[in-house]
């Protein structure tokens, strides 16, 4: 087993942290990761994204041209990653700020609107957990407890954001199933 | 061992010195390892270490030199244009033989090159980057948790040939977070280094004053001195190779061998071969100075195999090594990209094709 | 019979390859008697140039360590970072220190480096025989300037003690000659008062000592003292630039 999952969307975005978080959600439940940033002028309010990687055994290349899912933060990025997709991963696309489709009919399309969502519960800084909280229940890649424990610990020293980041993991999860 | 961790590779880099007893840091920021120095900024004060913003990679060559002269653990973290301004310093360090930790995250070159993953410095770490007869103990790391250990294992290699220890990582082992464990057998205690060490007559109780210097006006005395360093590289040779063979049991065609990143690529690609019912094999040099000249060859020898790829992330340095300890006994070729761009195991599996 | 001179502990009787009439044995003695007459010997670390005094770790008999050209003071901020215990200086000439140096010496001086500079100006680079150096004077000649420095084309003669003294963190910046005995005795209290600064736990001390070459001047050694004096003084005067208790002083 080797899911690879590209997070991709606006520097700012808090495009790495969910993809650390998810890494190490990984690690903690027991499967080899490897967290790729984008890194260098790239950073500097352009686009940013990084590739987690998860298996059951060590990890060869970590450099994926096509990773199995995606989640796309913003049009540019859902432009740029959505060809490369491998058929039956998830497509996940922020909708508030995407308003298009991905083109593909081989995988698995989900359209969050994860900014107003996270609007609507007071910090458009939780975007980034709506959409984790619908990754990971959608595509079932790891036990969604041990993502709630991930950022748990992502925000052991702003405690009092706890709450609120619960609630936008949960209201992801609830858009993904609905 | 202590729990798994999540780190990035600089980040493991900089507590991995600390584990190992390196409490002095002496560094210019240059991308893509700055994460090192912002990392030790912060932890070097709660070890009560030394943490030291240079003017310049120059300058960072010869506090490095100083503080080993004065007998002191100490290393640097740097990427390729910083590499190529200390390597003065570094020849310097070499030939007053003192023991000091580079660490290099390569990044594409010549000139200022690009800042993505490369191995373009793989002449420079193992030919010598600065002037004179000198080399480096050089190790290349492929994952986060070897950068790790082989940090850790720097320091006492430094100091048991008083002699400088080149960590040759690449972007990717840099930027990318893996999880890792601090191992704790690997701490080593800085030898006794009385006997050499600028240390101070008096801390060290003594009536002899001691000398760090790398000056031989003499020709005679010089080449002695040459031949009392050659030894040591010759020692290293005999006692220091680290390799590891992989997929190497089976009756392969093909032999390649690849280090640091692009080793896990190929890695990668023999795996999804093997599904295919093709075997190759590969020898992944841990160590590049000295080079795992005999493992290298007995595996090419083998009845099975009919090529050797050395596959790198420039445009073919260590195959001219792979070549010179085939000595024409198989055909060497050689499969390379620079800019960054990391050939993926696809791209691999087709060069491996090719050749069969 | 008692002995009235004799040498200073903190230097070796071996026999300097120095030119008749060169200056650099005077510095060497007064580093080594203010080494002696505080007591540092057994605890301090010189560091050696390129330059005439590459060998200069062959007179002293404390513990020496030998530098690339220019590189002494960020040898020596590695010495006193991770040894704040030892005291340490540093031994250079004009072509190390305000050429090939000068980015090491600047940045040292401006992190407030607890260690000593000693520089020797003698306007000229004497090693590699006689080429124009930084602080070589207008119309000097020099193996590289043989018409004599055109400063239209080379500008004029760096002033490293003015210079450093505009830098906020070193505590002490000086300037003293060699060339007679009253010049002497002035510049071995300041090279003393250094020592006794960084053993105060003070920043960055600074002594510029104007010298000679008689070898490379094309003089004898007495035109040679004379030719510093009327020339280099005027350009090069003596002094405190930069003291703790001046800073002080305009601080209250």
């Amino acid at each position: 087993m080797q899911h690879e999952v590209m997070f991709a969307g606006f520097g700012g975005q808090g495009i790495l942290s969910i993809g650390k978080i998810l890494a190490h959600a990984a690690m903690e439940s027991g499967y080899e990761v490897a967290w790729v940033p984008s890194y260098g002028p790239e950073m500097r309010g352009g686009t940013a994204y990084c590739l987690v990687v998860i298996s059951d055994r060590p990890i060869g290349s970590p450099i994926i041209k096509n990773p199995k899912h995606l989640i796309a933060m913003n049009l540019p990025s859902l432009k740029k990653f959505a060809p490369v997709v491998k058929p039956n991963g998830v497509v996940l696309i922020n909708s508030s700020l995407a308003p298009e489709r991905s083109g593909r009919d081989d995988v698995d399309e989900i359209r969050v609107p994860v900014s107003d969502i996270a609007k609507d519960l007071g910090s458009i800084r939780a975007a980034n957990i709506v959409a984790l909280g619908s990754f990971v229940a959608r595509s079932k890649i790891l036990d969604f407890e041990s993502i709630r424990e991930a950022v748990k610990e992502e925000f052991r020293n702003k405690e009092k954001l706890i709450p609120l980041e619960m609630e936008a993991l949960d209201r992801g999860k609830a858009e993904a199933l609905k | 061992m202590g729990k798994k961790i999540l780190m990035k590779g600089n980040e493991a880099i900089g507590e991995a010195a600390i584990r190992a007893g390196c409490l002095n840091y002496f560094a210019y920021p240059i991308t893509p390892q700055s994460e090192v120095a912002e990392y030790l900024v912060k932890r070097m004060p709660e070890v009560g270490g030394v943490f030291v913003q240079g003017e310049s990679e120059v300058a960072v060559g010869y506090m490095i030199f100083g503080a080993s002269g004065a007998g002191a653990r100490v290393f640097t973290t740097s990427s390729s244009p910083g590499v190529s301004l200390m390597s003065e310093a570094i020849s310097y360090i070499a030939g007053a033989q003192c023991p000091a930790v580079f660490v290099n995250i390569i990044r594409g070159g010549p000139g200022l090159g690009g800042i993505l993953p490369s191995q373009g410095d793989y002449f420079q770490a193992t030919k010598g980057g600065g002037h004179g007869d000198y080399h480096m103990l050089v190790m290349a790391p492929a994952s986060v948790q070897e950068a790790v250990e082989m940090v850790m294992l720097a320091f006492p290699l430094a100091e048991k040939y008083r002699n400088p220890v080149m960590i040759l990582g690449d972007g990717l082992i840099g930027q990318m977070m893996e999880p890792v464990e601090f191992p704790d057998d690997l701490r080593t205690e800085p030898t006794n280094k009385d006997s050499w060490a600028t240390s101070g007559m008096k801390s060290r109780g003594s009536t002899e004053r001691n000398l760090v210097k790398s000056l031989y006006l003499d020709p005679t005395q010089l080449n002695d001195h040459n031949l009392n360093l050659k030894a040591k590289y010759d020692q290293m040779k005999a006692e220091e190779v680290r390799y590891e063979p992989y997929n190497t049991d089976g009756d392969y065609k093909i032999l390649i061998v690849s280090f640091g990143t692009m080793s896990r690529v190929c890695r990668t690609a023999i795996d999804f071969l093997k599904e295919e019912g093709i075997e190759v094999g590969m020898i992944r040099p841990q160590t590049v100075f000295p080079f795992p000249d005999a493992p290298i060859r007995d595996a090419a020898v083998k009845e099975s195999c009919k090529a050797v790829i050395s596959i790198e992330m420039n445009m073919g340095q260590m195959v001219e090594d792979v070549e010179r300890c085939l000595k024409g006994q198989r055909p060497v070729h050689w499969y390379g990209k620079c800019g960054g761009d990391v050939p993926t195991p696809e791209e691999i599996m087709e060069v491996i094709k090719e050749r069969l | 019979m008692a002995k009235t001179f004799k040498k200073p502990e903190a230097l070796s009787d071996a026999h300097t390859h120095y030119c008749p009439g060169c200056t650099h044995g005077v510095i060497h003695r007064l580093v080594a008697e203010a080494i002696d007459e505080l007591g540092l010997r057994d605890m301090t670390v010189g560091i050696a140039p390129v330059g005439c005094a590459v060998l200069a770790y062959n007179y002293f008999t404390c513990d020496f360590q030998e530098a690339a050209h220019g590189r002494a003071p960020a040898m020596a901020t590695g010495i006193k970072r991770v040894r704040p215990d030892l005291i340490v200086f540093t031994y250079q000439g004009d072509g190390d220190l305000a050429s090939i140096g000068m980015g090491e010496i600047i940045h040292a001086a401006n992190r407030g480096e607890k260690f000593t500079a000693i520089f020797v100006n003698n306007a000229v680079y004497g090693m590699t025989g006689g080429q124009m150096a930084p602080t070589t004077m207008p119309g000097q000649r020099t193996t590289t300037s043989p018409a004599g420095r055109d400063i239209l084309d080379t500008g004029m003669p760096i002033r490293m003690a003015e210079l450093l003294s505009t830098l906020k963190t070193p505590s002490y910046i000086a300037r003293q000659a060699v060339l007679r005995p009253k010049y002497i005795t002035k510049a071995k209290k300041a090279i003393k008062k250094a020592f006794q600064y960084q053993m105060e736990n003070r920043c960055f001390t600074f002594v510029e000592v104007v010298s000679t070459c008689p070898t490379n001047w094309g003089m004898s050694p007495l035109e040679s003292l004379e030719w510093a004096e009327k020339t280099l003084l005027p350009y090069y005067p003596l002094g405190e630039f930069k003291t703790p208790e001046q800073e002080e002083q305009d601080a209250a």
